[in-house]
């Protein structure tokens, strides 16, 4: 519950991040559920998710371990959707993610018809969520709020950064990258669309949500806090 | 994790990845190192970081001329040239931090994957949360913060002391050597991981009891805490004994998880198997 509940912000914050997965569940629907993983994201490719993945082997960003030199001045940049498909092997969580809530809604009304039988759920904001369900005519059947973070909070960095760190649920985009991004995109020397894929590609599962992270580096270019 | 020296070129790239801002360069002999007390063995910097095989003396010689004349290189940010990270081979107890710190690996040291349970996920096919009970994740040390062990233990003894029994299939509760008491083994509390999870379930009476019972150990827990507070919905898709409770406590509640109730048991009786103590098969999420 924890990897995309507590990601920084308020509601309007989240305007942008509607994050639907499907999970299968050890000796109640896992066996043979790596089709219907496979089919779930699928589905939700024509409505255009702005990242997709599962927690084995990553997102549509995916670090290389033997990159050119010339990627230094030429490198792609494009997220790869297939190979996330592809690529799940196990039985585990998948995760796609949208930017916008016609897009999330439409989505989980096309995963519900569907039946496929495994946990469905979203991760938004509450009213986001409701209303998505509303319109896909789903009764919901469990929820988990987000109190945030408390204790020491002294330690953790502006909320800018904290909106691009949290995005990765396990913690895995570091705030002094986030911060060389924000920093790189007002020096003028990366695109708020390149800085993104850096970060991303640190997250291992494909939760991180670039357009929402575009949108607060386009919002840090102007002002840091 | 290490650095290889005779690889590294002290770039620096790596020491903007890691989470716990552990990589420095070294003036004394000009690579990059780990300080190994605050390192949590995330691999962040070992996974997240594309790789190029330059030759190292090649790319030292490069920066050194680059240097005198003043020159910056450009280099993508997220790339070790020299592929310079090389994974140790992880002992008890230290192989406690990478199980709860690096997301891709298994838990060898509790035979867990992930930090938690499926918790309320899979709460249409498990039942794990009831109708008037509330299922409580208390994650320590993220964002970027880490926690020791031993702190986490400051919170797991309160909660003992007042009744809470701790879920059986979270990795941090196979860790206790008492969980009747909430004590963890002696070996481990001297190590530091990225974010670890506690994960209870009580009544719903009992929500604020409990949340204010984290709220005063926190002030003596040196990291940051996040709570998240999960529960069932009635029958028309609402939730009416939960959020009253925590939005009268100040809470405002601006992001959930929200379960669909789409799932359902398919396996087969045959392939039914005997629990495993601790067996997840999914991530938390």
């Amino acid at each position: 519950m924890t990897n995309t509940l507590h990601r920084y912000g308020d509601a309007e914050s989240f305007g942008d991040d509607y994050i639907v997965f499907a999970t299968p569940s050890s000796d109640r629907n896992d066996v043979d559920s790596v089709p219907k993983l496979k089919k779930f994201l699928e589905m939700a490719l024509p409505f255009k998710p702005v990242n997709i993945g599962d927690p084995v082997h990553g997102g549509t960003l995916r670090p290389s371990r033997n990159l050119n030199t010339v990627a230094n001045w030429k490198r792609d940049m494009t997220p790869d959707f297939r190979a996330v498909i592809d690529g799940i092997d196990t039985p585990v969580s998948v995760v796609a993610i949208f930017d916008n809530q016609a897009a999330a809604r439409e989505f989980l009304k096309v995963a519900a018809d569907a039946d496929l039988g495994l946990s469905i759920n979203m991760s938004a904001s509450v009213e986001g969520a409701k209303a998505c369900c509303k319109f896909a005519g789903i009764t919901r059947h469990s929820v988990g709020y987000s109190l945030g973070f408390e204790g020491a909070t002294d330690k953790l960095p502006n909320t800018q950064l904290l909106k691009l760190t949290t995005m990765c649920g396990h913690g895995m985009v570091s705030a002094s990258l986030a911060k060389k991004m924000i920093d790189w995109v007002k020096e003028g020397r990366r695109t708020p669309g390149q800085a993104v894929t850096y970060m991303a590609r640190f997250c291992s599962c494909g939760v991180f949500n670039p357009a929402r992270a575009q949108r607060v580096l386009e919002d840090a270019r102007k002002k840091m806090e | 994790m290490k650095i290889n020296p005779n690889k590294c070129v002290a770039c620096g790239n790596c020491t903007y990845v890691c989470p716990m801002g552990a990589i420095y360069i070294d003036p004394a002999i000009n690579r990059a190192t780990v300080n190994r007390d605050e390192c949590v063995e995330c691999y962040a910097c070992y996974y997240g970081l594309s790789t190029e095989h330059l030759n190292p003396p090649i790319v030292r010689m490069i920066r050194k001329i680059f240097q005198l004349g003043r020159l910056r290189f450009d280099p993508e940010p997220d790339v070790c040239p020299t592929a310079a990270f090389e994974p140790e081979d992880l002992q008890w107890p230290r192989v406690v931090r990478r199980a709860f710190s690096d997301p891709r690996a298994t838990h060898e040291s509790t035979g867990v994957q992930g930090r938690g349970t499926e918790e309320v996920k899979t709460n249409d096919v498990t039942g794990r949360v009831q109708w008037g009970e509330v299922g409580f994740t208390i994650e320590f040390g993220r964002p970027g913060v880490g926690v020791w062990l031993r702190d986490i233990q400051k919170m797991t003894w309160a909660l003992a002391k007042a009744g809470v029994a701790f879920e059986k299939k979270n990795p941090f509760t196979l860790l206790m050597s008492d969980v009747t008491t909430g004590t963890l083994r002696e070996d481990v509390l001297d190590e530091k991981v990225l974010s670890a999870i506690v994960e209870i379930k009580v009544k719903v009476d009992q929500t604020q009891q409990i949340i204010e019972l984290v709220r005063e150990v926190e002030k003596d827990v040196d990291t940051v805490v996040a709570l998240g507070v999960g529960t069932r919905c009635d029958e028309n898709g609402e939730e009416r004994l939960v959020a009253p409770v925590l939005e009268s406590m100040g809470y405002k509640l601006e992001r959930a998880k929200t379960n669909m109730g789409l799932g359902r048991i398919t396996n087969s009786v045959e392939n039914k198997r005997e629990e495993q103590p601790g067996e997840i098969l999914s991530e938390t999420r």
